[in-house]
């Protein structure tokens, strides 16, 4: 299920500073830009965004990571050129006609420029192909309904039948309500597909980032043969708020982070995004046939 | 003894109740709990405890026992009835290590042959920190995996409430089979009624909305079928009668299978729900 208030954006304290009327009234100001500056919500230090964005969306001070644009993050991460979507052009219907739902889905295709809440297909990581999924926290939270849950399950059902490996990030608010039950469903259906990949003696590598919670965390996100995550990333089955709001005590602080995860196990490692396409490939090549000959 | 033939998946006059009461009556004090079942349906009931890791957790009830002649694996949420035996039960809120700890018993029962039945009522996994910590999200995964690719058949029986992923972590069957008062939904109406429209009372829209009921669910293909209640908890003996046969029934159709078809029966199942039309 969706959690509240997992997607809001830390607060930008330059704002308000920016916003604030000008006493005395007397010389005007240099206008600053909304978005030149970014302040870091860990090491509270004021960036450039334009630095930010050229390090990947990670603070160039403290190493804190930002969320980042999904199209960034596959041109980042495979190699130029290689990216081939599947399936980009499947969009939800309102399967059990829930009240509004429609008007979301057009507001999020409007505001995110995407079809829905994953992103599939096929590319290369340092040479080596591979299937691949990332969810866009951008549509309706990353959330997962039966479009997502589709793509997902054809991707592991295409690479099962292609001898592919499977890398996918995840960052979802969880089941889509606004699709019911069908959305639950979805979980019993990725993983049986996840299943079929495994025993056919697929490689899935599933990469966790900020947020990722709710039924995608018990369902595909937490089923890799290997789970990494970045670091700082919020990760759990239930929300924190819901958490709190059932045991009334404050959480401890880095509860349910990526390094309270692989703390209690739940996490091989933790790769920092910059590393993360060398890591991959990396493994691809331990994984890969050739070598094993 | 009453029998209702397959064909009859429900009795349709009940079905124009709202959401809401459905609801109210699969929480409704009084209300046959997994041990109820356990008690009218399996002789010789013995019970197992623990997960082999953490501990054994009360919530679910495993062990294995007789359904007519036929040796069968059961799990059981238990909510309690008193509530000195609902605090022990943690109301039917499941920690990681229930969910191990049913993992563990349906992997005995594919080991011996055994068809599991599944008795599923809880308003969701445990939400707490130590859930979390023990991996609540990892715990429900692996058993949709691992339950997916089980070489038994398995029946899960919905019998008061169906709460989400904490459901869905006992569910993946040959058969998913659900009483009338019943529900199963991917969040509370409660919970969902807050989070869109930010006012718990319209909980009853979004019981609607939702649609949770065990008439909505056999529509949408998640349930085949429903069984129709008595009014009151008292005469429940003519549903333990008439599941005894079709619990039966259902296992030693399925017995009947190849194990492959067993499985891809089931994966067929799960697959076909939002599958799109049109793709190759």
């Amino acid at each position: 299920m969706l959690k509240k208030g997992l997607f809001q954006k830390p607060q930008n304290r330059l704002e308000d500073f920016t916003k604030a009327p000008v006493k005395g009234g007397g010389r005007r100001q240099p206008e600053i830009p909304d978005n030149m500056f970014v302040s870091c919500p860990s090491c509270r230090e004021m960036l450039l965004s334009k630095d930010v964005n050229e390090n990947g969306r990670v603070c160039i001070k403290c190493g804190h990571h930002f969320r980042i644009n999904v199209r960034d993050r596959i041109a980042a991460l495979l190699d130029a050129g290689s990216f081939e979507e599947l399936w980009g052009d499947l969009t939800s219907e309102n399967p059990i006609s829930f009240p509004g739902y429609e008007k979301k889905l057009e507001d999020s295709k409007r505001a995110s420029g995407e079809n829905e809440a994953v992103i599939c297909g096929t590319g290369c990581i340092g040479g080596f192909s591979t299937a691949v999924f990332f969810m866009n926290g951008d549509f309706m939270m990353g959330s997962m309904g039966t479009v997502v849950g589709e793509k997902i399950t054809l991707l592991f059902e295409y690479a099962t039948a292609k001898g592919l490996p499977v890398i996918g990030y995840t960052v979802s608010g969880g089941a889509r309500m606004q699709e019911g039950i069908l959305s639950l469903m979805q979980m019993a259906k990725t993983s049986g597909a996840v299943m079929r990949h495994s025993q056919a003696g697929g490689l899935y590598i599933v990469v966790l980032t900020d947020p990722t919670t709710g039924g995608v965390t018990a369902s595909f996100a937490t089923e890799g043969d290997i789970v990494l995550a970045e670091p700082g990333a919020l990760i759990g089955f239930a929300g924190p708020r819901v958490i709190e709001q059932t045991i009334r005590q404050k959480l401890p602080a880095g509860f349910q982070r990526a390094e309270f995860l692989l703390e209690k196990g739940f996490v091989d490692a933790i790769v920092s995004r910059k590393d993360q396409r060398s890591y991959l490939s990396k493994l691809l090549e331990l994984h890969s046939k050739e070598v094993l000959i | 003894m009453i029998s209702i033939p397959e064909e009859y998946p429900y009795e349709a006059e009940t079905s124009a109740v709202p959401a809401h009461k459905r609801v109210a009556a699969s929480r409704a004090k009084g209300r046959p709990t997994g041990r109820d079942y356990i008690d009218n349906l399996i002789s010789d009931f013995m019970e197992f405890h623990g997960d082999r890791t953490v501990g054994d957790d009360e919530a679910v009830i495993t062990g294995i026992g007789k359904l007519k002649n036929m040796p069968v694996t059961v799990i059981a949420i238990e909510k309690g009835h008193s509530t000195k035996e609902k605090l022990k039960r943690n109301f039917g809120a499941m920690h990681p290590e229930g969910y191990r700890k049913a993992l563990r018993q349906m992997k005995l029962a594919e080991k011996f042959g055994r068809p599991v039945l599944c008795i599923v009522d809880t308003a969701g996994a445990y939400c707490g920190i130590e859930a979390e910590e023990r991996g609540q999200g990892q715990a429900i995964a692996k058993n949709l995996m691992e339950m997916m690719v089980l070489k038994t058949p398995i029946i899960s029986l919905f019998i008061g409430e169906g709460g989400s992923g904490g459901a869905l972590g006992l569910a993946i069957a040959d058969r998913v089979w659900m009483l009338e008062n019943s529900y199963y939904s991917v969040i509370s109406p409660e919970g969902c009624a807050s989070i869109l429209w930010k006012d718990a009372g319209k909980m009853k829209e979004a019981a609607q909305s939702l649609r949770l009921t065990a008439q909505d669910l056999y529509e949408l293909g998640v349930t085949e079928r429903v069984i129709s209640e008595p009014d009151s908890p008292k005469e429940f003996k003519r549903v333990y009668y008439l599941l005894e046969d079709a619990l039966y029934d259902g296992f030693s159709k399925s017995r009947a299978l190849s194990v492959e078809e067993l499985l891809n029966r089931r994966y067929e199942k799960f697959r076909k729900i939002g599958r799109i039309q049109g793709l190759e």
